[in-house]
């Protein structure tokens, strides 16, 4: 069965994308939509298994890959709780997904090849959660890094595209370096790559000491950071997340499976899978928990001043993900695991409802233009309800109910407290009460206020176009170039754009559509999931009773701080509530009651503004360090080094000195010169040749 | 096959149909060289299907006449045979990379490659060390002759500049040859492999055989010569220099510096690495840079080299492991991206990356196949790339971390360059009239490009098919070399857990004291 799965999604992906063109668009969205859905109806009752207990870990062997010595891998699908866990969240999402797409990309002439990659991703994505071995883990985070750069640049004719597809892998492979020493590092101390034995063997190597750059550390802490570099970079931590926000170039399907659901998530996934390694090293887990609030802050930051709805959702996940490692950096691995879970439904929802909002407003990105949509696209709205509820943590504290975000945020809030880490906690807050604002915000500019439509160009477009030519006659060159305009603009903010009340009021003549059913179906199972994911599946993943029962050893899972995390005190257990609230009300005031107050605090902290809304400026640096002196030094090195210092006293130089020393010949010509050196260094040879061996 | 001179007929077929050539109309003499490179393929074929794996070390060995110093000796090992099996793979897509686009002198282009055919599998089956010689360094007139006659604008320059280089080099690994059969009294090659030469007199001839296989390799910084050959060499010149001829080196180290020399290998590995480090970070810049799409790939071919070199000296399984996937891999897969450069060469008569763009429009089945050789080439999982690298540097950390760290750049550096020129050939928008112009693969350009694909997949998938035979000859190699391999710099100590708890203990007493 979990052959099915893992393979059925890679059969669609060569199928559709061999075919291509002479396939034709139907069959191959039929093909990979279908087979998804059956990976997915194959997924759930896997995982219903391991919540019943009547299923147990499991490795179904496929073929042998490497052996070179004890360096033994095969092509294997390891099967447990953590797996499960994550099998429904990548084929359910996959699958809605690829449903959505059949109406958000149903304009694209390029079908055949967005539906191959997208499902070329769900097989590497579930390669790299079936992984027995950091190997076979390794392909499938390559191969979901390969995913993600031929869909954020599926756009290829745009430039913004394919810069931030280059960006994103190159990116990632910094994070992979980290991996790939830590899987080298890994192998010289166990003398092994699967990850059941070295989880085995990593309380025998407690105490231990190794080499490494000249220094000498504890062992498991080298291994693990080494490790966990992989991991900041594919879940886009503070200093490799430059490249998650510029992925949004892709079609806003793909930032719903790839870029927030599912392969971001393949950092704390990692960090669980191996969290027995973590746990032998506080000094690992200190930085994994520094890590990951820094980022659940910064990020939040920067989502608190973007006018670009992806922008924003996308901030909004980098810090969620935060969220997810610090939770895994204080012990809480299952709350970590919850959190990825139950995100995976209301981010996923979040931004598909972002596309059918994008969709509605003709491919219109900057929230400064909406306004007043609540009434035109109604479904949409309650969709986006549903998950703003859910990203925000409404619940009734005492009650124990709530949206999805209620169960899993406010467990690892309180488990910050209760670990015994009050700075974790405090961030933790901060950022709930942030996360409140900015996704309130966005909901407020969105679909509540005046129509601010026909400040926007791509209305303006289609307004004109409906007069000029009748709807839908320049369909496919604007999905070409209009995306490219509203991306250009988020890649170097407008410090001067204009503000909400500077705006003209105005539909400017145009009216939004509701998506058609096969978007608006995905939105309505996500929204469930939202809503519901928390409290139903709070017990497996977190609840010290049952979550022990389930995971069975799949990730390490600390009872006493799930016990610890119910006996906080009430405070504790209020702030986060409040926090949303206090998030909610300002969100309120700012964009709803006074419209003039987001400029005037902007106005008032300038400096702190434009930092947020540069982004704190990391690529201008990164450029500045990395960008332009790899390609200085490159031409320095090719011109100064290869032309003027190798090649002048090497070849250039022999043929130069055999010139010399044959005095007569005046002819400079480059072909005579090296005729000289060519036909003594022939007789050379033959002279030696004949004198020694003859 | 016993007592069948298979290896012979293999040298005797392309060196017949290559005197043939020579008498025969232009179209007779592609088709010649394209059955007898295709029989010498099925040959190859044969020679591995009856290959005992595990079996004895040396197989198919033939031992023939003497002439004056050097004796016919022939056989084969695991290393040979793969290496013999990748010029007999090559070869027939050579020819048909270059059955339209060369239409000068095609007998004699035909004969030339055949030749050079002959050299090469004579270079990975001759066991003796003359033998080795002839063929080794005969290896290189032909391609002297391809690139000077059938080469680009600066033909005469790239030919001579590739002469000089590795002519220099040869002369001291000759006299270093002869002291060798002087003092050890036999000239063949496994009998020199058990031979131990003093430590002081290995350090020497090492250095004397370094100067010949660092400039066939090519390390840094006797590289420069293999830009400008690939530039100037038409499309299957490219193919065989990259694939094939590069190989030369790497198998130079593996048949004689290690066995033969282990002491003086041992304490000049730093050297080795060194040289190795510095080039894959140096040409990978360079690459970075550079706006001819066959220097590009020539660069590239220095760093991936340099993955060689370090797994080669790595004196662990892994790393000699990694570096003979890594010297067929990157024979695959560059040999394919020159071709891939060669398709649109065709087209557009250019190499100059900034006259391409927006491929993927006009040319989809051309741009998935190079996005495929790309993703190869930088060492995507799933692709023989991957097995290479991965297992090379692997090997490499267990000896030194940081040149594991320098040489793991390659990931980012490779990703960076070679995706850059993609994105500028492929994609964006079709920059102009002539690359609108331009057609999608032919059939018979698909039929170069798609068994490549194929080899490369397998490879990365199931590399069991190629380890396997080599398996054994890596034991022996590291049997005789293991006396002198260098320390590692990570040392693990055991762990001590009672030690551990009492400090975790400790620590769970004192929480929160990790806030920031």
């Amino acid at each position: 069965m979990i052959l099915a799965i893992v393979f059925l999604p890679l059969l669609a992906a060569i199928v559709a994308g061999l075919g291509n063109k002479q396939l034709g668009a139907f069959p191959a969205k039929l093909l990979t939509t279908g087979l998804l859905f059956v990976s997915c109806a194959l997924s759930w009752p896997i995982f219903i298994g391991f919540m019943t207990g009547s299923l147990s870990a499991s490795v179904t062997p496929v073929l042998h890959w490497i052996a070179s010595g004890d360096m033994d891998v095969s092509w294997a699908l390891r099967v447990d709780a953590l797996t499960a866990v994550m099998l429904v969240v990548i084929t359910t999402v996959s699958a809605l997904v690829h449903l959505y797409s059949w109406g958000y990309m149903s304009e694209e002439p390029d079908q055949p090849r967005f539906f191959a990659y997208l499902s070329l991703f769900t097989f590497a994505m579930l390669m790299l959660v079936t992984a027995d071995s950091l190997v076979q883990m390794f392909f499938g985070w390559e191969g979901v890094g390969l995913a993600s750069y031929l869909l954020i640049g599926f756009w290829f004719r745009k430039p913004s595209a394919n810069a931030a597809a280059i960006k994103a892998f190159v990116v990632n492979r910094v994070g992979d370096l980290g991996f790939m020493l830590g899987i080298f590092g890994t192998f010289l101390v166990f003398g092994t790559v699967s990850i059941p034995a070295i989880l085995a063997a990593v309380p025998g190597e407690a105490g231990s000491t190794i080499g490494f750059l000249g220094f000498r550390a504890d062992t498991m802490t080298v291994l693990c950071l080494l490790l966990f570099v992989g991991a900041m970079g594919k879940s886009a931590q503070l200093g490799l997340h430059t490249w998650l926000p510029d992925a949004m170039e892709g079609p806003t399907p793909v930032s719903a499976l790839i870029h927030a659901a599912t392969m971001v998530t393949a950092g704390v996934f990692m960090v669980c899978r191996l969290s027995p390694m973590f746990e032998a090293s506080p000094d690992a887990m200190a930085v994994v928990r520094f890590v990951g609030a820094a980022t659940c802050l910064f990020a939040a930051t920067c989502g608190l001043v973007q006018t670009d709805i992806k922008r924003v959702i996308a901030y909004s996940t980098c810090s969620q993900l935060g969220y997810m490692f610090f939770a895994a950096g204080i012990g809480a691995y299952g709350a970590a695991m919850f959190h990825l879970f139950t995100h995976a439904f209301f981010k996923a929802l979040l931004f598909l409802g972002a596309g059918s909002v994008i969709h509605a407003m003709h491919h219109e990105q900057d929230m400064r233009y909406y306004g007043a949509l609540r009434k035109e696209i109604p479904l949409t709205f309650w969709a986006m309800m549903m998950g703003t509820l859910a990203i925000t943590g409404v619940g009734l504290p005492f009650l124990d109910i709530g949206f999805a975000g209620f169960h899993s945020k406010d467990a690892i809030i309180e488990a910050g407290w209760a670990a015994g880490y009050p700075g974790v906690w405090f961030v933790g807050v901060l950022v709930a009460a942030i996360t409140s604002f900015y996704s309130w915000r966005l909901m407020f500019l969105t679909f509540w206020g005046k129509p601010r439509w026909i400040n926007s160009e791509h209305i303006q477009h289609a307004v004109h176009d409906a007069h000029d030519h009748g709807h839908g006659s320049h369909h496919a060159d604007e999905t070409h170039a209009n995306p490219a305009k509203a991306e250009d603009a988020g890649d170097a903010p407008s410090q001067h754009g204009p503000s909400q009340q500077e705006l003209k009021v105005g539909t400017g003549g145009y009216h939004p559509h509701e998506s058609p059913l096969n978007m608006l179906v995905p939105l309505g199972i996500l929204s469930l999931g939202a809503i519901a994911a928390g409290f139903v599946f709070a017990p497996f993943f977190i609840e010290a009773e049952h979550a022990g029962g389930f995971w069975r050893g799949a990730l390490f899972f600390n009872e006493h701080l799930m016990h610890a995390m119910h006996e906080v005190p009430v405070m504790i257990k209020l702030s986060a509530a409040i926090a949303m609230l206090l998030g909610l009300g300002s969100a309120w005031y700012a964009y709803i009651r006074n419209t003039a107050f987001p400029s005037v605090v902007s106005d008032q902290f300038a400096v702190l503004y434009r930092l947020f809304l540069n982004k704190w400026y990391f690529d201008e640096l990164y450029h500045l360090i990395f960008v332009r002196p790899a390609f200085a030094i490159g031409r320095l090195l090719w011109h100064r080094g290869d032309e003027k210092t190798i090649d002048r006293l090497g070849p250039n130089g022999v043929a130069w000195a055999v010139q010399l020393s044959s005095r007569g010949a005046a002819r400079f010509q480059s072909g005579y010169l090296y005729s000289y050196a060519f036909v003594m260094l022939i007789g050379l040879t033959a002279a030696v040749t004949w004198a020694i061996a003859g | 096959m016993d007592g069948f001179p298979i290896l012979s007929l293999m040298l005797a077929v392309p060196a017949l149909a290559a005197i043939a050539c020579l008498f025969l109309p232009a179209d007779t003499a592609r088709w010649t060289a394209l059955a007898a490179t295709l029989v010498d393929f099925v040959l190859g074929i044969l020679l591995w299907a009856n290959y005992d794996v595990g079996g004895a070390q040396w197989q198919f060995v033939e031992q023939g006449a003497r002439f004056g110093f050097f004796a016919w000796d022939l056989g084969i090992d695991g290393f040979a045979l793969m290496l013999i099996m990748l010029s007999v793979f090559l070869m027939p897509i050579c020819i048909g990379a270059s059955w339209r686009s060369v239409t000068n002198r095609v007998p004699e282009y035909m004969a030339a490659f055949l030749l050079t055919e002959v050299l090469m599998i004579g270079t990975f089956a001759a066991q003796d060390l003359f033998l080795f010689y002839l063929f080794f360094e005969a290896g290189l007139i032909p391609m002297y002759l391809i690139i000077g006659i059938w080469g680009g604008a600066n033909r005469i320059y790239a030919s001579y500049k590739f002469f000089l280089y590795t002519l220099l080099g040869s002369l001291l690994m000759l006299v270093a040859m002869l002291y060798m059969a002087r003092t050890a009294g036999t000239s063949s090659i496994p009998a020199l492999q058990a031979y131990d030469f003093p430590a002081d007199v290995q350090t020497w001839l090492w250095l004397a055989f370094f100067a010949s296989f660092a400039v066939k390799m090519p390390m840094w910084p006797v590289h420069t010569w293999l830009p400008d050959a690939h530039v100037q060499a038409p499309t299957a010149g490219s193919v065989i220099l990259a694939g094939v001829l590069l190989k030369l080196g790497g198998y130079g180290f593996l048949r004689f510096s290690l066995p033969m020399f282990p002491e003086a290998s041992g304490q000049l590995t730093w050297l080795i690495f060194a040289l190795s480090a510095v080039a894959v970070i140096y040409t990978s810049l360079v690459a970075l840079v550079q706006a001819d799409m066959k220097k590009l790939i020539a660069y590239s071919s220095v760093a991936h080299m340099a993955i060689v070199t370090i797994g080669l000296f790595a004196f662990n399984r892994q790393g000699i492991e990694g570096a003979l996937v890594m010297m067929l891999s990157h024979g695959l897969v560059s040999g394919a991206l020159f071709l891939c450069v060669g398709v649109i060469y065709d087209r557009l008569h250019t190499r100059e990356i900034a006259r391409y763009g927006g491929l993927s429009i006009n040319m989809p089945r051309y741009a998935l196949f190079f996005l495929f050789f790309t993703m190869a080439s930088i060492g995507l999982p799933g692709t023989s790339g991957f097995v290479a690298e991965f297992l090379s540097l692997m090997g490499t950390y267990q000896v030194s971390t940081w040149i594991a760290l320098l040489c793991t750049t390659s990931i980012i550096l490779g990703a960076a360059y070679m995706l850059y020129l993609y994105r500028r050939i492929a994609y964006g928008e079709i920059t102009s009239e002539e690359v609108r112009g331009m057609s999608d693969l032919s059939s018979r350009e698909l039929w170069l490009l798609a068994p490549i694909a194929a080899a490369v997949l397998w490879m990365g998938v199931y590399p069991e098919s190629f380890l396997a035979p080599m398996r054994k000859d890596v034991a022996v190699l590291l049997q005789r070399i293991d006396r002198a391999a260098p320390p590692s710099d990570s040392n693990p100590t055991p762990g001590n857990p009672a030690a551990a708890r009492a400090m975790q203990a400790h620590h769970e007493t004192t929480p929160g004291e990790a806030h920031h």
